[in-house]
């Protein structure tokens, strides 16, 4: 064991030259390179979280969709629905109005036939009446003359 | 080897001679110097081979085993040292992989690199672990002596950093100038004895243990050979990461204003 000053010095040397290429050549570009990485990698968490919160936010969304969808089509049932029984009430109404009107008119009818009937055979007796009469007295009736009393019969019938 | 038939002794004290250049204080050990550049070459390359191509995306098995590396290192300056890690990051990743391949060194057999170097090459000594070569630990630890005074300085300025000098542990009254100065002096030159003496220690005190046990027999060798090699194990990473985190205290205490 000798201390030599020369190996010391170059020793000494030779530390720093190393020293300074891993400075030069090694440090720097792992470093970076790891830095890198850690940032790429945080990114890549964020961009998933983020990609989750949207997927959870759309499935939410999809939901409100649905709803909203099943309740409309609830709603327009319902409405189709009450909207068939109006044109069914209406109808209704209206065949039961038409029936009234055609009841209405069959009777005005009836009534009219009626009354001709009864003119017709108010004239018929009247005729009856004076022949049976001419026949009774044997001569003549002046239906001018006794129109009155004829009247009065007719309208006995 | 030295002489045909060695002694015990002169077996230890050959493989505890480096191969040395030069005389006095001047010499070169070329076996420390040459092994520090070979596992320092060798882990820049590395290390530069899993950086050449990093890309933020999926990485290569190199890319994430030095990526693993550069993570942990980084981990620990940024728990300890609250300023830029630009220098202090590959200080403490340089100090902890270089450390760790001198200690890992320790772990191959005694014999084999000395012999294959003196019967090969003609070398009459090698020491291949630099770790346990007192001038390699100095090295780093005088040089981290350097930054803690650099950092000092970046981070109080000259002014507070004298200021600390003169009054820190005692108090600011002038007559307390001086033994505060001797105090703290004391306290800076014993950050890289300790720090230095502790890795040293350790694998100079492991390569002896090494070395003692290949004088036994070659039948038995490998049983205390094995054990001490696994201990030794959990030396190595130990002290690699001793040193480099010790290095980031000093210097996070430099630079931080108390």
């Amino acid at each position: 064991m000798q201390v030599s000053l020369g190996t010391l010095i170059a020793q000494g040397i030779s530390f720093f030259v190393f020293i300074w290429v891993t400075m030069k050549l090694v440090w720097p570009p792992l470093v970076k390179a790891m830095a890198e990485r850690r940032a790429k990698i945080a990114d890549g968490l964020a961009a998933a979280e983020r990609g989750k919160s949207e997927l959870e936010e759309a499935s939410t969304q999809a939901d409100t969709l649905v709803r909203a969808a099943r309740d409309q089509a609830a709603e327009i049932l319902e409405q189709a629905n009450r909207r068939a029984a109006n044109i069914e009430a209406e109808a209704k109404a209206d065949g039961e109005r038409e029936r009234e009107r055609q009841l209405v008119a069959a009777r005005a009818e009836i009534e009219q036939e009626i009354s001709r009937a009864r003119d017709e055979l108010r004239g018929q007796v009247a005729d009856i009446a004076i022949t049976s009469a001419e026949k009774i007295l044997g001569r003549e009736i002046d239906a001018g003359k006794h129109r009155d009393i004829l009247d009065k019969l007719a309208a006995q019938i | 080897m030295a002489s045909e038939n060695p002694s015990a002794s002169e077996f230890v004290l050959h493989h505890l001679t480096n191969f040395s250049v030069g005389e006095g204080v001047w010499t070169l050990h070329v076996d420390t110097l040459f092994f520090s550049w070979l596992t320092g070459i060798f882990f820049v390359t590395v290390l530069w081979l899993g950086a050449r191509t990093a890309t933020a995306g999926v990485p290569g098995k190199m890319q994430n085993f030095v990526e693993m590396l550069v993570d942990w290192v980084d981990n620990s300056v940024k728990e300890t040292f609250h300023g830029p890690r630009d220098f202090v990051g590959p200080l403490a990743l340089t100090i902890f992989v270089w450390v760790l391949l001198w200690n890992f060194l320790d772990l191959i057999p005694v014999d084999w690199v000395p012999m294959f170097a003196y019967n090969v090459l003609g070398f009459e000594y090698t020491r291949i672990v630099p770790s346990a070569d007192i001038n390699a630990p100095f090295a780093l630890s005088i040089s981290v002596l350097l930054l803690i005074l650099v950092y000092s300085v970046k981070g109080k300025g000259f002014g507070g950093f004298g200021h600390e000098l003169l009054t820190h542990p005692f108090g600011s009254h002038p007559l307390l100038w001086i033994p505060n100065l001797l105090l703290n002096l004391v306290e800076l030159i014993a950050k890289p004895v300790s720090l230095a003496m502790r890795l040293f220690g350790n694998l100079y005190a492991a390569e002896l243990i090494f070395i003692l046990i290949a004088l036994l027999p070659a039948w038995i060798l490998f049983v205390p050979g094995s054990a001490w090699a696994i201990f030794h194990i959990l030396v190595v990473p130990l002290q690699a990461f001793l040193f480099m985190t010790l290095t980031i205290v000093y210097l996070s205490l430099a630079y931080e204003k108390h």
